[in-house]
C-alpha cells in the first residue's frame, strides 16, 4: 500500500513504452486499489476521436473524473465496468446525448478528427449524424420498417429521389444483415419485429446516414444468446467501415468483439489496453478483481 | 451470538408460524370482505342515483318530443288572401291568415256564439298556425282558392290536457283550460281530429314565449358557434403551450411559476372567467354582447388549462427512448417533437381536448355574465349574432311555470346529455383506437 506511487509510475512507464509488449508485463506488480490514474496506453496511432481531461458532473455528483482516451479509426473498443461506473455516461458524451439532461455538465476536450465536438461552432445535429448511436433497449420508431431506416437520410436531405432512398434503405438493411428477414414486409411496423431484429433495425437505421463512429450502449442486454451472436457478428463486419464503441456488461462479449478494452470504475478510467491483455493479464487490481468476477 | 451462556429464549407458548398466521387469518379475511361490501354499496348508490336522474329526466322530457295537433278544414279564401288577384308575394305575406284559422275553427264548431266563446275556441289553436298557413301559401300559391284539411299545432294548454297533465276535476277557475274548451277538445278527439305528432318544432325553431313554438335550434346553433370558437382557439394554443413547456422551456423558476399558475387556472370558478370576459372582451374591446364569439373566447380561457394539463400528461407519457432514438439520429428538437413525440401524444391530447370541450358545452355560469342569457327568438347565423347556448336555454326554461316548458326543459337536458355522451364516447373511442403500449 505504501509503494503505490512508485508502482503506478512503473506501470505507466511500461504502458506508455511502445517497445514493451503487453504480454510481457506479467512480471510487473499489479497497480494497487488506491491508484486511480489510468493504467495502460490511452493513445493510438490513428485516433478517430481523442478525449482529454473529460469530467462530467450530474449536479453535485462527479460522474466522470478526468478521463483521457483515444479511440482508433476502424477499431472496436469496449467499455466495461460495474454498474454505475460511468461507462454509459462517457459514451453519451461522445455524441453529446448528455446535452438533453439539464443538470449534466461536461468539461474537458473531446475531438472528432481534430475538431472539438463541444466547440460552439459544432452543431449537435451534424455531430450526431457523424456519430450514430444504438441504444440498450431496441427503440425503433412506431412506424414501418422502411420509414425507420429512411428517417435519417430524409431529415438530413441525403437523397433526392425515391429510388435513391429505396436503394439506401435496402443497402442499409443488407449491411445490418436484416434484408432477408424483412424484404417482404418493409411496410409493416418496426415494432412487429422480434427483439433481436429490432436491434438490427436500429443498427440499420444508424448506418443509413453513413456515420463515422457508432456508439452502442449495451446493445445486446435485452436480447437472447442467438440474437446476441448475430449482433456481434454484425459488429465485426461493420468494423471495416466504422469506428465502433460498445458499452457492455458481458465480459465475454467484450472479449469477442473488441480489439481494445477500457475498464471504468466509479467514474475513473482505470485501465485501457488491448482486449487480450486486459482479459489475460490485467495490470490493475480493480481490473483483475472485476474480470475474475470478484465484484461487478 | 457468540455469548457462551445462551440468552434465555422468551417463554412464548408457541412460535409456530402456521398457528400464528391462522389465528389472524379470519380477521384479515373479514376485513377484506367488509371492504368489498363498502365498495359494492358505494357503486350501487352511485348507479342508483344515475338511474334515478336519467329516469326522472327521460320520464319528464319524453312527452316533449310529441306535440298535439288539430286537424282543421282551411279554405284558402282568395278574397282574404289576395283581394286584388295579383299574387304579389308582398301582399300574400301580409295577408290575414289568422282569419282563415278562425274560419276553419268556426266551421268545426258552427254552434259557438259570442265574442268570449269564440275567443276560447280560437285559443285551442296555437298562434303559430297562421304562420304555418302563410308558409304553405308562399311556397305553393296555387293553394289559393282551394280547401284542405290541415293539421295545425294545438295550443300548449290543449297539449297539456291531452297529455293528461291537467286535473279535470278542479274548478275551471283553477285550471288554465275552461270547461267549454275541454268539451270541444273531447269532441275533436272523438272525431279523430286530434293526434300527437312528432315535435319537429323543438328542433327547428328558436326560443318562444309560447311553449308549443319554442325549440332548441337557436340554442344548439349558439352552442355550436361558441364551441367552434372555443376549439379553434384553445386547441392550437393549448397544444403549442403544452409542447413548449414540456419539450423546449428551460426548467427554471419562471416555468415553475407558469406551471403552478396554469394548474391553478384549471381550478378557478367558471363565473370568474365570465366576469373577466365581460370586463375585457365586452367593455374593453367593445365586442357585442350575447355573441357566440365572446362566449367562445371566455370558454377558451376556461378550457385552455384543461387542454394544457392533458397535453403535458400525454407528452410525458411518450417514452424517452423514442426521443433518444430521434435525437441520436441527428434530428433537431423540433423534428423530434414534430415527427415522433407529437404524433404519439396526439390521441391523448385529443381526448383531453374533447373532455375539455364537453365541459365547455355544459358550462352556463360564465355565459350568463356576458349576456348569453337573453331571450333570443332568432336562430343565430354568425359568430356575432346574439345567441344563447343549450345549458343556458335549459336554465331559462326551467324558470317558466308552464307545464309544457317543464317538459321542454327535460327534453333539452336530454339533448345536452346526448351530446355529452357522444363527445365522451368519441374520447373513449380515440383513446382505445390509438392508444399505444410500450
Amino acid at each position: 500500500m505504501s509503494t503505490t506511487a512508485i508502482e503506478t509510475q512503473v506501470a505507466l512507464d511500461q504502458a506508455l513504452d511502445p517497445s514493451t509488449a503487453p504480454r510481457q508485463q506479467s512480471s510487473v506488480e499489479l497497480a494497487d486499489y488506491d491508484n486511480r490514474k489510468t493504467v495502460g496506453k490511452i493513445t493510438v496511432d490513428n485516433p478517430k476521436m481523442a478525449c482529454r481531461g473529460v469530467n462530467v458532473y450530474y449536479g453535485e455528483k462527479h460522474a466522470i473524473k478526468n478521463v483521457g482516451l483515444d479511440i482508433g479509426a476502424n477499431e472496436v473498443i469496449a467499455f466495461i465496468g460495474p454498474s454505475g461506473c460511468g461507462k454509459s455516461t462517457f459514451l453519451r458524451c461522445l455524441n453529446r446525448m448528455n446535452d438533453t439532461i439539464p443538470i449534466c455538465r461536461v468539461t474537458g476536450e473531446i475531438k472528432l478528427d481534430a475538431e472539438d465536438i463541444y466547440d460552439k461552432d459544432i452543431d449537435v445535429v451534424q455531430l450526431r449524424a457523424r456519430v450514430g448511436m444504438v441504444f440498450q433497449k431496441p427503440n425503433p420508431f412506431p412506424k414501418s420498417i422502411y420509414e425507420n431506416v429512411a428517417y435519417g437520410p430524409r431529415i438530413h436531405g441525403m437523397v433526392n429521389t425515391k429510388a435513391e432512398l429505396d436503394d439506401l434503405v435496402r443497402d442499409s438493411l443488407e449491411r445490418a444483415g436484416l434484408i432477408k428477414e424483412v424484404e417482404k414486409r418493409m411496410h409493416e411496423p418496426g415494432t412487429s419485429l422480434s427483439g433481436g431484429q429490432q436491434q438490427r433495425l436500429c443498427i440499420a437505421r444508424a448506418i443509413a446516414v453513413n456515420p463515422e463512429v457508432i456508439l452502442m450502449d449495451e446493445p445486446c442486454s435485452a436480447l437472447d444468446p442467438i440474437a446476441t451472436a448475430k449482433i456481434e457478428e454484425l459488429i465485426d463486419e461493420l468494423r471495416e467501415n466504422y469506428t465502433i464503441i460498445i458499452v457492455t456488461h458481458s465480459m465475454q462479449q467484450a472479449a469477442r468483439v473488441s480489439q481494445r478494452t477500457a475498464y471504468f470504475h466509479l467514474g475513473d478510467l482505470i485501465e485501457v489496453g488491448d482486449t487480450d491483455q486486459i482479459f489475460t493479464n490485467p495490470r490493475h487490481k480493480l481490473t483483475e478483481d472485476y474480470i475474475t468476477g470478484r465484484f461487478g | 451470538m457468540n455469548n457462551p451462556t445462551p440468552s434465555p429464549v422468551p417463554a412464548t407458548p408457541n412460535r409456530d408460524i402456521k398457528i400464528i398466521v391462522n389465528a389472524g387469518l379470519k380477521r384479515r379475511h373479514a376485513a377484506e370482505r367488509r371492504f368489498r361490501w363498502y365498495g359494492l354499496i358505494a357503486i350501487s348508490l352511485g348507479l342508483a342515483f344515475v338511474v334515478l336522474m336519467f329516469a326522472n329526466i327521460i320520464g319528464k322530457g319524453y312527452p316533449a318530443f310529441w306535440q298535439t295537433a288539430i286537424q282543421v278544414p282551411i279554405q284558402f279564401d282568395a278574397a282574404v288572401l289576395d283581394p286584388d288577384g295579383k299574387r304579389d308575394p308582398q301582399a300574400l305575406a301580409n295577408a290575414d291568415y289568422a282569419a282563415l284559422v278562425r274560419a276553419g275553427m268556426r266551421q268545426l264548431f258552427p254552434t259557438v256564439q259570442g265574442r268570449l266563446e269564440s275567443r276560447a275556441l280560437y285559443g285551442l289553436i296555437s298562434s303559430d298556425a297562421a304562420y304555418e298557413l302563410q308558409r304553405r301559401v308562399l311556397q305553393t300559391p296555387a293553394l289559393i282558392g282551394a280547401e284542405q284539411e290541415i293539421w295545425l299545432l294545438a295550443s300548449a294548454t290543449v297539449d297539456t290536457l291531452i297529455k293528461g297533465n291537467i286535473d279535470r276535476t278542479l274548478d275551471q277557475s283553477e285550471r288554465p283550460i275552461k270547461d267549454n274548451q275541454i268539451e270541444w277538445v273531447d269532441q275533436l278527439q272523438a272525431a279523430g281530429k286530434i293526434e300527437k305528432q312528432f315535435n319537429t318544432v323543438l328542433f327547428t325553431s328558436g326560443d318562444s314565449r309560447e311553449p308549443e313554438q319554442a325549440g332548441i335550434r337557436g340554442a344548439l346553433m349558439g352552442s355550436f358557434y361558441t364551441l367552434l370558437v372555443t376549439f379553434l382557439l384553445s386547441f392550437p394554443i393549448g397544444v403549442a403551450t403544452a409542447v413548449y413547456l414540456e419539450e423546449f422551456a428551460p426548467k427554471n423558476r419562471w416555468t415553475d411559476l407558469i406551471e403552478v399558475n396554469i394548474n391553478n387556472l384549471a381550478a378557478v370558478p367558471s363565473i370568474v372567467f365570465g366576469l373577466l370576459g365581460l370586463a375585457v372582451f365586452i367593455n374593453f374591446f367593445g365586442l357585442p354582447r350575447s355573441a357566440p364569439l365572446v362566449g367562445g373566447l371566455v370558454l377558451s380561457l376556461m378550457t385552455l388549462p384543461v387542454i394544457i394539463i392533458a397535453g403535458r400528461a400525454a407528452l410525458t407519457s411518450v417514452p424517452p427512448s423514442i426521443r433518444e432514438a430521434a435525437l441520436g439520429m441527428g434530428a433537431s428538437r423540433l423534428q423530434m417533437v414534430g415527427h415522433h413525440v407529437l404524433p404519439l401524444a396526439m390521441p391523448g391530447m385529443l381526448t383531453g381536448s374533447i373532455i375539455g370541450m364537453a365541459r365547455a358545452l355544459g358550462e352556463s355560469a360564465p355565459l350568463l355574465m356576458i349576456g348569453m342569457v337573453a331571450f333570443i327568438v332568432d336562430v343565430p347565423k354568425s359568430l356575432l349574432d346574439p345567441a344563447t347556448v343549450l345549458p343556458v336555454q335549459i336554465y331559462l326554461w326551467s324558470d317558466l311555470p308552464e307545464r309544457a316548458f317543464v317538459e321542454r326543459t327535460s327534453a333539452a337536458i336530454m339533448v345536452l346529455l346526448a351530446f355529452m355522451i357522444l363527445m365522451n364516447g368519441l374520447a373513449i373511442l380515440l383513446r382505445k383506437r390509438f392508444e399505444r403500449r410500450w
